[in-house]
């Protein structure tokens, strides 16, 4: 084995027999180009929509259970896809969130949440792992579209600027602490924060 | 003698079973009528009406004067998607007693943590866990039927 790696690390040493130095730098940085686009595509295509539907653990359970949220529907029809709110925008944070998901083609294939059964069993501890990923980064994806900097008090209700305008500004409190369950439905809360 | 007999129904017999299928007839086309039947409609059954505009709920925060003692007040702001179900309940999560102190809203009424014996227990009762049973949010715009409901107030003036 050592013998082996030995050998290997031998041929990396050595300079290129029958390749130019061109050549070798050129496509080098060619294959790159193609790797990381490739890469990169393979990547953006994991974060659509329609990508996350193509489970139907997701097109059955939470995708129905959005459709009547107004972050789905709503006046102006602007609205959020799965990976905007579930996914960091952010580069380093999109790739370990990404490798975490490898859990969730994991619990796909084995069939950890395959009947709506199961699903609802498990949706406390789903729920639970969301509400901590938001509530540590302090509602990074709800912030990539609401920026408190930006929000007029004065059209918001009296009670939504009173809460904003002192628990939230003050960073007391973020998003997720009050607006849980606004885009799902919610599981059983006994024993969560501020309910019951 | 031959043993069948045939039976003849009298004349008034037919006359009476006829009189009276035509009253069914015209009695059911009285009722089929769609114009008397379209009240809150306000077009006929047989089509399609445009459904109205959806009204937005009032959203002042402002409490309303309750028209009778008992009457359960009215919600004065919006609740559009509040969850109430076994598994949450988004109304008790400000106007539970445990919360009042952060939300400042009205706590729930005692007489909701009681049971039907009078005891009082630690949480809302469970027959009292679905508030939209009796609260309901408002909104500005004509009834659909005329109400001429008194209050007691007005009553006791007007003897």
């Amino acid at each position: 084995m050592i013998a082996i790696a030995k050998r290997m690390w031998g041929v990396m040493k050595a300079p290129s027999v029958h390749y130019s130095l061109g050549f070798l730098s050129l496509g080098g940085f060619l294959a790159g180009v193609m790797f990381w686009g490739g890469f990169n595509t393979a990547l953006e295509a994991t974060n659509t929509e329609t990508f996350c539907i193509s489970c139907h653990e997701m097109k059955s359970n939470v995708y129905q259970e959005i459709k009547s949220t107004i972050h789905y529907t709503n006046r102006s029809g602007v609205r959020a896809t799965c990976p905007d709110c579930h996914v960091p925008h952010e580069w380093t944070n999109k790739i370990a969130r990404k490798m975490q998901a490898s859990k969730e083609v994991w619990g796909h294939i084995f069939g950890t949440i395959n009947t709506r059964e199961k699903f609802l069993a498990k949706r406390g501890e789903l729920a639970r792992h969301e509400w901590s990923r938001l509530k540590a980064n302090d509602s990074l994806e709800c912030r990539n579209c609401h920026d408190l900097t930006f929000m007029d008090f004065t059209r918001q209700s009296i009670r939504a600027e009173q809460s904003h305008s002192t628990l939230l500004a003050s960073g007391e409190k973020t998003c997720i602490d009050c607006h849980k369950g606004i885009a799902h439905e919610l599981p059983d809360m006994s024993g969560v924060e501020g309910w019951k | 003698m031959n043993a069948t007999v045939e039976f003849y129904p009298p004349l008034s017999r037919f006359v009476c079973v006829w009189a009276l299928m035509v009253m069914l007839m015209t009695t059911g086309q009285l009722f089929a009528d769609p114009d008397q039947l379209a009240t809150l409609r306000k077009g006929s059954i047989s089509e399609e009406a445009d459904p109205p505009r959806m009204m937005t709920a009032e959203n002042k925060d402002i409490k309303r004067k309750r028209n009778y003692p008992m009457q359960p007040p009215i919600i004065p702001h919006k609740i559009e998607h509040y969850t109430v179900n076994l598994n949450a309940n988004k109304c008790l999560t400000c106007h539970s007693r445990r919360h009042t102190g952060d939300s400042q809203a009205p706590m729930v009424s005692v007489t909701h943590y009681m049971d039907r014996d009078g005891n009082f227990l630690a949480e809302v009762s469970p027959r009292r866990y679905f508030c939209n049973q009796c609260h309901v949010p408002q909104v500005d715009t004509n009834p659909l039927v005329v109400n001429d409901f008194k209050d007691v107030d007005t009553l006791l003036k007007s003897q």
